[in-house]
């Protein structure tokens, strides 16, 4: 097969402005801008199927025209936050494809009449921004980028914007918190940013990913991609595959793929060719899947994962096998949101400190029975309540681990 | 008008304006939703997570848009999650439950976070009692705890914010109140997060520490015992205070307080002030106060309060009985009738001033105001009126700023007119030196010192900013006394009064003069019938003097010697002052917490004051002894009732007619709600129950005839070489006798300073920080050399009451 996002797979040096341009690139921007309609380009985008591959999978078209068309002007970001642990697929887009993500972020831009974008990094990815920084010169050296493009109207500039190593400003309203220069917390939502986003005005906010499908939408058309995948899950992923498989990293497939195909087939099978036992499809913030024999022949989409009790997220896939006990994975859980809760609302920032005291003692023989019950009372009692889904993703693994994997919390009764 | 939304709270049916908060609309069917960062007053923020209910919408059919019924009611969807009710806002339909069960657990999980991180040191906590975690948690918190408590994280719990607030760390629930009322209400962002997670902490971003005049706001608005201010603090229990009404007495905004009184062991036993709490009049303070106001209050208690009459016998005074005092005063003025003078400040009450003036006119004497500040009689014809409130002032509406610094002068005003600004009100700030208004101001206009009216003049031409002036709807000037004495600013006021006659900006409520006053009742004084004299030292030399509430001695040398120059002086006042070192009769008055009465606001507001703490030694209260002094001196005036004191006012003064103090005690329905059970709502400011007050009517509006004075062309002083043009500026926090003895403002309050543009001082040899020598007019004193880089190269500017007498402009050499 051929690649959809990570093509420089198959083309060497396509991160090279020349290579790109002769292998297609910038056709879909040139016509876009010259030719095309915004709302033509969003259609197409909404009739391609292509979903947000930051986690949550919402419709990428849908969220194009709810762009509110009586506030001006309007922004993209795009978000390349990348923080979720087991997640590490926007990088490999960014260093070795950077064209065809800036070349899809600039028809985004176009659809939603923004003239200018923001590229949000994580600030440990600093090199990455350079690299980008000197791939958007070239852009506009090359008339790609600047003012009156290809002699239309049109005018594009694009900005990238370091973090400072913050879990949560990979939350969409802390992102632009922290884009205006704030602390990097998040807003109360309603209302969205395509009501009231960066500087106040409708902001369109899309994963990396999700952005460097889109010049091959337009190139393809909407049938060719959704051709692709399955009725529910339109298109590519590229899953991070990683924990106890021989060969983790980047794999891209159509969403349908099962998990044993990713496993066995793409990432080699598992270390001394343990069984599998557990499965994280969405990193640190994922349920756990409990794995059988049935389990590893689910497809790989949006709407078979939730089946299994989880959910697809960013396709970050975690995979446990019998050597792990799942209080040791919780407990790391818990450290890391612990570690990246902000502090702004109280059931994340009391929660995952109260969760955390808790787990320590378990993992220091210091517990009781009754205090596996607490903790998994405690996360429970986080739901629902926060003010973002840092707080319920703190939860996930906690409740699902101990509910699914209650012999890896046998503890001795209070005395 | 605003669109009506109807929707239901637990189970009772409520109509609110379209964008109203649910938490809001609860309170209108007395439903108290509980909160922590939620302030009625700040924009929500939807962080503490408290105020979780239940909130369901009408199901619409989306092919006929109509509601889908069910059993002959609409059926209500309820959204999956609990809502906080502090962010969504109302939508007609709504079903709201905020007792259901899963509310109810909600509300109590959130308790039970913060709970596990709180210390639960209530019983040595100062807001133990007032606590709206406490009250919370006594009412629905777990009985038991199920965190461990050797798990609790320990935190500083002594950290100084700055010099007047401090933070206990491990108190904070992180809710950001003060952080948010310091950016959106206060407008000065000195404070912020550090950190995060459980770590986050609330630090001071400004140097010196929390550098904000209104800090103590934040120590109402905190929903637990972090932030106290260094003048309570382990001070008392809350439920050992008693509460009455007062009057702030810094300055002429004439905030609302609560006087919060204890018996003190170390202090003898005696019942001292222990804070100063605001109390809500949303017409004038709203529910702040200034620090200021908050932690001057101590001068009533000051080791110098007079507490005997006294008489000079032998060149030493001697304590006296008060028959003794009263004969020979009164004997005094008898004699001297029309060759004596009766000096008075604004600090006293109106009752005060009004005995004294009718004194003074059956003496045929002299009824002089002590100021250096003019135009009051102007501010009667066309001030403010019954029915103005700053805070309805908006969009359409001008307000202008002229010779004030209002942030040092008059915080709350300061902070009145910045909101106007922010709700859409023109605001145009004409100052000769940059001042902390002109960021919010849509116009700001820099004029040299001395062509204050060639500015007001323009602001009467046809210019962008003169337009919007003359257009708007509603227009308030206020003018002050910045580089202005009497002349200047009696000048300035004409000019003011006159632009504001010319563009029909009088006569009707939200429009007007307003003077910016040194004193709380210097309004009252002017609108009884006392003017200033401009040439104070002759019009004293040879005179019995009667000095009530002032300390010309101490002020100004020429003064001194003016006074030394009379043929008697008889001062009256409430602290041991150098007016009264020299005096040869001395009549010790009560202070204002110590008797009843009543000031008049800038704004012409006429409001009430309590008793809150019982009379120093033998003093009384003002008009009581100018009552006493009169009779002896064969002029009789109430000197018993200090209601009927003001009946007899009214009766005569044509602006306070028909008030009485029963009026000035009505109350209204306010709004946000505060002070009652719910402190967690709007914090610890008490309610009004003790009367908003009523404004004055203006002349222009009763129809009088307006009569302005001519506006003088100004000659402005020029200096030489090597000369300096020395002018007057205002400093909230001075030595004036009503702030030095609150040691805890030391601080703020400083060494004198004259101000110079940094080439002036490199001109001069001088660098900041230096001490220099300044002279002018017979005047010397020691200054701190200040850079402002906003003001010309010709003037220093000299603060007022620092210790060096400046009256009024002056050419002065600074060494």
């Amino acid at each position: 097969m051929s690649y959809v996002v990570l093509r420089h797979r198959d083309i060497p040096g396509i991160d090279k402005l020349d290579v790109y341009e002769k292998n297609g690139g910038f056709a879909a921007w040139k016509k876009v801008v010259t030719g095309m309609k915004p709302e033509d380009v969003t259609k197409t985008v909404k009739d391609s199927g292509l979903r947000g591959r930051g986690g949550a999978g919402f419709p990428t078209g849908m969220k194009w025209s709810f762009m509110d068309n009586k506030n001006w002007p309007h922004y993209v970001v795009a978000n390349a936050d990348e923080s979720e642990p087991g997640t590490f697929k926007d990088r490999e887009i960014m260093e070795k494809n950077p064209f065809q993500f800036l070349e899809g972020l600039a028809i985004a831009s176009y659809a939603v009449g923004a003239n200018v974008s923001y590229v949000y990094l994580r600030g440990e990815f600093w090199p990455v921004a350079a690299i980008l920084d000197e791939k958007i010169a070239e852009m506009e050296k090359a008339g790609y980028l600047g003012n009156k493009l290809f002699g239309t109207e049109y005018s594009l500039k694009i900005f990238t914007h370091l973090g400072a190593g913050a879990y949560i400003c990979g939350e969409e309203s802390a992102m632009l918190e922290s884009l205006e220069g704030k602390r990097g917390q998040p807003r109360v939502r309603p209302p969205f940013p395509a009501a009231v986003g960066l500087f106040g005005k409708p902001t369109l906010i899309n994963n990396v990913e999700t952005f460097t499908n889109v010049p091959m939408i337009l190139s393809n058309g909407a049938d060719w991609y959704k051709g692709m995948g399955t009725a529910d899950s339109a298109g590519v992923k590229v899953f991070s595959l990683s924990g106890r498989v021989r060969k983790p990293g980047n794999y891209e497939l159509p969403f349908g793929t099962t998990f044993r195909q990713l496993i066995y087939e793409h990432g080699g099978g598992i270390l001394e060719g343990r069984p599998v036992k557990a499965i994280m499809p969405a990193g640190a913030s994922s349920s756990l899947i409990v794995v059988d024999d049935k389990t590893l022949d689910m497809q790989m989409d949006y709407a078979t994962v939730r089946t299994l009790g989880a959910d697809l997220g960013s396709a970050s896939v975690i995979i446990l096998d019998d050597t792990i006990s799942i209080d040791w994975v919780i407990n790391k859980t818990i450290h890391f949101f612990r570690h990246e809760s902000c502090g702004k609302c109280t059931p994340c920032r009391e929660g995952t400190y109260w969760m955390q005291t808790i787990a320590d003692r378990m993992k220091h023989g210091q517990a009781t029975s009754d205090d596996v019950d607490l903790l998994r009372n405690v996360a429970l009692q986080m739901r629902g309540k926060c003010l973002c889904p840092l707080g319920d993703f703190s939860t996930m693994a906690v409740v699902t681990g101990i509910e699914r994997f209650p012999q890896d919390f046998k503890l001795p009764v209070k005395a | 008008m605003t669109k009506q939304v109807t929707l239901t709270i637990d189970g009772k049916q409520t109509t609110v304006p379209e964008g109203t908060l649910v938490v809001d609309a609860a309170k209108t069917v007395g439903i108290d939703i509980p909160v922590f960062c939620y302030h009625p007053k700040m924009e929500p923020v939807g962080m503490c997570r408290m105020c979780l209910v239940e909130v369901g919408r009408p199901v619409i059919d989306r092919a006929t848009n109509q509601v889908v019924m069910e059993n002959g009611q609409p059926k209500i969807q309820f959204l999956p999650k609990l809502e906080t009710a502090c962010t969504n806002k109302v939508e007609d339909g709504m079903v709201v439950l905020t007792q259901s069960e899963k509310a109810k657990a909600g509300q109590k999980s959130t308790l039970e976070f913060l709970l596990t991180s709180h210390p639960l040191d209530c019983p040595v906590c100062d807001k133990g009692g007032e606590c709206p975690l406490q009250n919370l948690t006594m009412a629905h918190g777990p009985g038991q705890s199920r965190f461990l408590y050797d798990e609790k994280m320990h935190l500083a719990k002594h950290v100084p914010l700055g010099e007047l607030i401090w933070l206990d760390r491990e108190r904070c629930i992180q809710c950001a109140r003060c952080i948010r009322f310091q950016d959106e209400i206060a407008g000065e962002s000195v404070l912020g997060f550090d950190e995060r997670g459980r770590s986050t902490q609330i630090v001071s971003i400004s140097d010196p520490g929390f550098d904000s005049v209104f800090s103590g706001n934040t120590t109402d608005i905190c929903p637990v015992g972090a932030l106290t201010t260094a003048d309570f603090r382990f001070g008392a229990r809350p439920w050992e205070l008693q509460a009455s009404a007062s009057i702030c007495t810094q300055c002429p905004v004439g905030c609302n307080t609560t006087l919060n009184t204890r018996r003190e062991a170390k202090e003898d036993g005696e019942i001292v002030v222990k804070r100063v709490m605001p109390r809500q009049n949303e017409e004038v303070n709203e529910i702040w106060l200034c620090d200021k106001g908050r932690f001057a209050h101590h001068y009533t208690e000051s080791k110098v309060r007079l507490t005997k009459p006294m008489v000079r016998k032998e060149d030493k005074l001697a304590k006296v009985s008060w028959k003794t005092a009263l004969d020979l005063a009164g004997e005094k003025l008898g004699e001297a009738k029309a060759k004596s003078v009766v000096l008075a400040s604004g600090r006293l009450s109106n009752e005060d001033l009004f005995n004294l003036k009718a004194l003074a006119d059956g003496l045929g004497a002299q009824a002089i105001l002590y100021s250096d500040m003019g135009g009051g009689d102007l501010v009667a014809q066309v001030g403010m009126t019954q029915g103005s409130n700053l805070g309805a002032l908006g969009k359409g509406d001008a307000i202008v700023v002229i010779a004030s610094d209002l942030y040092e002068e008059a915080p709350i005003w300061w902070l009145r007119v910045k909101q106007a600004a922010e709700r859409g009100a023109t605001l145009i700030v004409a100052n000769p030196r940059a001042t902390k208004l002109d960021r919010f101001a849509t116009f700001s206009v820099r004029y040299a010192y001395g062509d204050e009216i060639k500015t007001v003049q323009n602001l009467g031409r046809k210019s962008k900013i003169g337009d919007a002036f003359a257009k708007a709807n509603n227009a308030v000037i206020f003018f002050g006394s910045e580089g202005l004495g009497l002349n200047g600013s009696t000048n300035l006021a004409a000019a003011c009064a006159k632009l504001l006659e010319e563009t029909g900006h009088i006569g009707k409520p939200n429009n007007g003069l307003i003077g910016v006053w040194q004193r709380v009742n210097d309004q009252g004084a002017w609108e009884i019938g006392f003017q200033p004299e401009a040439d104070l030292a002759t019009a004293l030399k040879g005179k019995v003097v009667y000095v009530v509430g002032a300390d010309p001695t101490g002020d100004d040398p020429a003064l001194a010697k003016a006074l030394n120059g009379a043929k008697f002086v008889i001062a009256q006042d409430i602290l041991e002052t150098a007016t009264t070192e020299i005096a040869d009769v001395v009549l010790p008055a009560q202070a204002y917490n110590e008797r009843e009465g009543t000031y008049t606001s800038g704004e012409r507001r006429v409001q009430r004051f309590y008793p809150a703490v019982p009379v120093t030694g033998e003093a009384r209260p003002d008009f009581v002894i100018t009552a006493q002094v009169a009779k002896q001196a064969g002029v009789i005036m109430e000197g018993i009732s200090v209601s009927i004191a003001f009946d007899i006012l009214a009766a005569s003064v044509k602006s306070f007619e028909d008030l009485n103090y029963a009026k000035l005690a009505e109350v209204k329905e306010q709004w946000p709600q505060v002070g009652r059970s719910e402190l967690y709502y709007g914090g610890t400011t008490y309610e009004n129950k003790q009367g908003l007050g009523v404004q004055l009517i203006s002349g222009a509006q009763r129809g009088e005839t307006v009569s302005l004075p001519k506006v003088q062309k100004e000659t402005a002083l020029r200096p030489k070489e090597k000369e300096l043009l020395a002018v007057p500026i205002n400093k909230l926090y001075d030595r004036g006798l009503t702030v030095s003895p609150a040691e805890l403002l030391d601080q703020r309050v400083g060494e004198a300073t004259v101000a110079l543009h940094p080439t002036a001082a490199e001109n001069l040899g001088l660098k900041a920080g230096q001490r220099v020598k300044i002279s002018f007019d017979g005047v010397s004193g020691e200054a701190v050399v200040k850079l402002d880089e906003s003001i010309s190269t010709g003037v220093a500017l000299v603060p007022r009451s620092m210790g060096i007498a400046i009256r009024e402009p002056a050419l002065a050499k600074v060494k």
